[in-house]
């Protein structure tokens, strides 16, 4: 398991794969570490509020969000701002597809919602796939801004297609989610250690599980030939085609398989919300605004990087949410008035200089760092090791 | 009939505008090879400054300050900002204005708070009749001063110091840098002149003719229809930008009227990509190629 060569930056080279993999010390530390941040993210539940657990959840939104994002435009190079749109696809498939029927006003399959998910996320997919034609003739910021107007339409629509998202007046309510009959909801006593486990505690693993698959297909993907053509195309298309990659391929792939990271964190998005609300301007929850805190995600980790995608979320996605607690427990004053010096805006502020220092300090974000001080530490044990 | 005509002259008018805005876009895309994702901010900020300045020192003034401030936010941008860090590639660099855009952006609408000012006193909701047609006179005041503004920068680009050395530049970096171009003089003026177009843009933007709605978001929203503009046009080609402009004045002032005022802003972007499926770098970008 040659972690460092499967996630340099783009402007490192790539390290030749060693044949064996290499579990020195350093590799089973980083094992235990990602052990450890698994038992206390299952842990937490039985120690946070509620509302804590919300704000936790709604990081696990935007980790799986960014973990597709870093993919498409880290790994293959290709910029979107289309995330938002798949967000609003995702969100709106599931909806749709475990919706009551027989609603005069509203569409709905009435399928299990274990289904209606995976089908939200091959919609998604399969949405990705349709707009790779495009994707495939564009580079760079012309892909950037066509991808855009994606977000255009996905407002229009979410305006026009009242019957499938119920208009952006009231909304829509999605279906709760149960897997194989047990619900998400506050249903039936279940307890662990004394600790009632209610619908926010559940949504919470289901959540963290979608986040754990996620994690691990897109580190399966990046170190594996799949992630190897992404780069290759990325770094030089000529070159790629030359080698033997489908570049057409490769890019509709990595669009495909980004809607559907975005598909799932639009599910995610309205099962938080427990609402199906579409944007009455390009500012909201499907808005450019989303695409572009979804990019300040990934910048901030480190482009391409999956681990960094989910540090990048837990900035831009958390910092609102414990702002808005912190400032409600310690009294702060941020107000919600005219004037106000709001989380969501505060948080604007830090992860608009996040960006400006990112890239003009460290390109390669938290990724690099991490992998400086990883570095470091290796050095270090080499040295003991050798004396 | 009457109906077609005035539409016409209305996208004509919007699209001057647009022109406007996605003429900047591509001084600063040949100047620099960045694509300025803060436009939308520097729009803003110089409509702010009309609305803070126009009670004291009075319109006029106010406006021009507006128009200079913008252009000075842009000539900040660019020194401050991105001359410290020639190493990195345009893509980053492109982000980095995001980043630039989200800051600007939300301490605006903050200090805007629920006031949405129009701010095109000179012109706004003055409607002038030509035989029976009513016109909006800010769309015709735009079109006049923006085919003004428009002439000067292709003379200056044509036969200037200045756009002479911008254009070697735009061509071969390293040459121009050879016989003697001073580039970072080059990249500021070019930032500057994308400024002070967006500053004189938002004068007509945020308006009741222009959009119905004062300056807020929206008008950063309406600033972001230039982007299509630009890459319609071709992002390197000035006369694209303009091409690009009117293009999309037409397709929003059409769309609004014969299908909904919802599906315009998505009309626009719709013909974008029509066009970029059919000619990828634009109608009169020059065409990418690569070398193996």
């Amino acid at each position: 398991m040659s972690e460092i060569a499967t996630k340099s930056p783009p402007e490192a080279p790539e390290r030749a794969p060693s044949p064996k993999p290499r579990r020195d010390a350093l590799w089973w530390v980083r094992k235990a570490l990602w052990l450890v941040v698994l038992l206390v993210a299952l842990a937490l539940p039985l120690y946070l509020e509620a509302e804590w657990l919300k704000a936790g959840q709604y990081m696990m939104v935007g980790a799986v969000g960014a973990i597709g994002l870093t993919l498409l435009t880290g790994q293959a190079g290709q910029l979107s701002l289309a995330h938002a749109f798949f967000l609003l696809a995702g969100a709106t498939a599931y909806t749709v597809l475990s919706g009551p029927t027989g609603d005069p006003e509203l569409l709905g399959f009435g399928l299990d919602p274990l289904l209606a998910l995976l089908g939200a996320v091959a919609i998604s997919a399969v949405l990705g796939l349709a707009f790779a034609p495009v994707a495939g003739r564009l580079r760079g910021i012309y892909l950037g801004v066509a991808s855009l107007s994606l977000v255009f339409l996905g407002l229009y629509f979410g305006q026009a297609a009242e019957n499938l998202t119920g208009g952006t007046s009231t909304g829509r309510p999605p279906a709760e989610f149960s897997l194989f009959g047990f619900p998400f909801s506050n249903e039936g006593d279940l307890e662990i250690l004394g600790v009632p486990i209610r619908e926010t505690e559940r949504v919470w693993y289901l959540f963290l599980a979608l986040t754990v698959i996620a994690f691990l297909l897109a580190r399966g993907a990046v170190g594996g030939r799949v992630g190897r053509a992404w780069r290759a195309v990325r770094d030089n298309e000529p070159a790629a085609a030359v080698m033997g990659v489908s570049v057409w391929r490769a890019k509709a792939g990595a669009f495909a398989v980004s809607s559907a990271y975005a598909g799932l964190a639009g599910v995610m998005t309205v099962l938080w919300f427990d609402l199906l609300k579409p944007d009455e301007s390009e500012f909201g929850t499907y808005g450019i605004n989303v695409s572009i805190a979804y990019l300040a995600m990934i910048i901030i980790g480190g482009l391409g990087s999956v681990p960094g995608a989910l540090v990048g979320a837990l900035l831009v996605n958390g910092l609102p949410q414990v702002l808005a607690l912190y400032s409600t427990e310690l009294g702060w004053s941020t107000g919600t008035g005219e004037h106000a010096f709001t989380p969501i805006l505060i948080s604007s502020f830090v992860y608009g200089a996040a960006i400006i220092l990112v890239v003009l300090f460290e390109p390669g974000g938290l990724a690099a760092i991490g992998r400086r001080i990883a570095g470091r530490l290796s050095g270090k044990q080499r040295e003991r090791n050798g004396s | 009939m009457e109906t077609f005509v005035q539409l016409v002259v209305n996208g004509l008018g919007k699209g001057a505008v647009f022109a406007l805005l996605a003429l900047g876009f591509v001084i600063i895309f040949k100047a620099t090879e960045v694509v300025n994702f803060a436009h939308g901010s520097l729009v803003l900020f110089g409509g702010y400054l009309v609305v803070t300045l126009r009670d004291s020192i009075g319109w006029a003034g106010a406006a021009i300050v507006g128009v200079v401030g913008a252009g000075l936010l842009a000539l900040v941008v660019e020194r401050l900002l991105l001359s410290r860090s020639k190493l990195a590639d345009p893509f980053s660099l492109a982000l980095l204005t995001i980043g630039v855009d989200v800051i600007v952006t939300e301490e605006i609408v903050r200090r805007l708070g629920v006031s949405l000012p129009f701010i095109g006193d000179a012109w706004d909701a003055k409607p002038i009749q030509v035989g029976g047609i009513t016109l909006f006179r800010t769309h015709l005041v735009a079109l006049v001063v923006a085919t003004v503004l428009i002439t000067l920068f292709f003379l200056a680009f044509r036969y200037s110091n200045w756009g002479i050395a911008m254009r070697a530049q735009a061509e071969n970096k390293e040459a121009a840098a050879l016989v003697g171009i001073r580039s970072g003089r080059v990249t500021a003026t070019a930032w500057l002149v994308a400024g002070l177009l967006a500053g004189v843009a938002v004068l007509f933007i945020a308006t009741q003719d222009f959009s119905g709605a004062g300056l807020s978001r929206g008008t950063h929203s309406i600033a972001l229809a230039a982007f299509p503009a630009a890459i319609l046009g071709g992002l390197d080609s000035t006369a694209g930008a303009v091409a690009g402009g009117i293009t999309v004045g037409l397709v929003d002032a059409l769309a609004t009227h014969y299908v909904s005022f919802a599906f315009a802003k998505s009309a626009v972007f719709l013909v974008m990509l029509v066009v970029l499926v059919v000619r990828p770098s634009g109608l009169f970008g020059t065409r990418e190629t690569t070398r193996v």
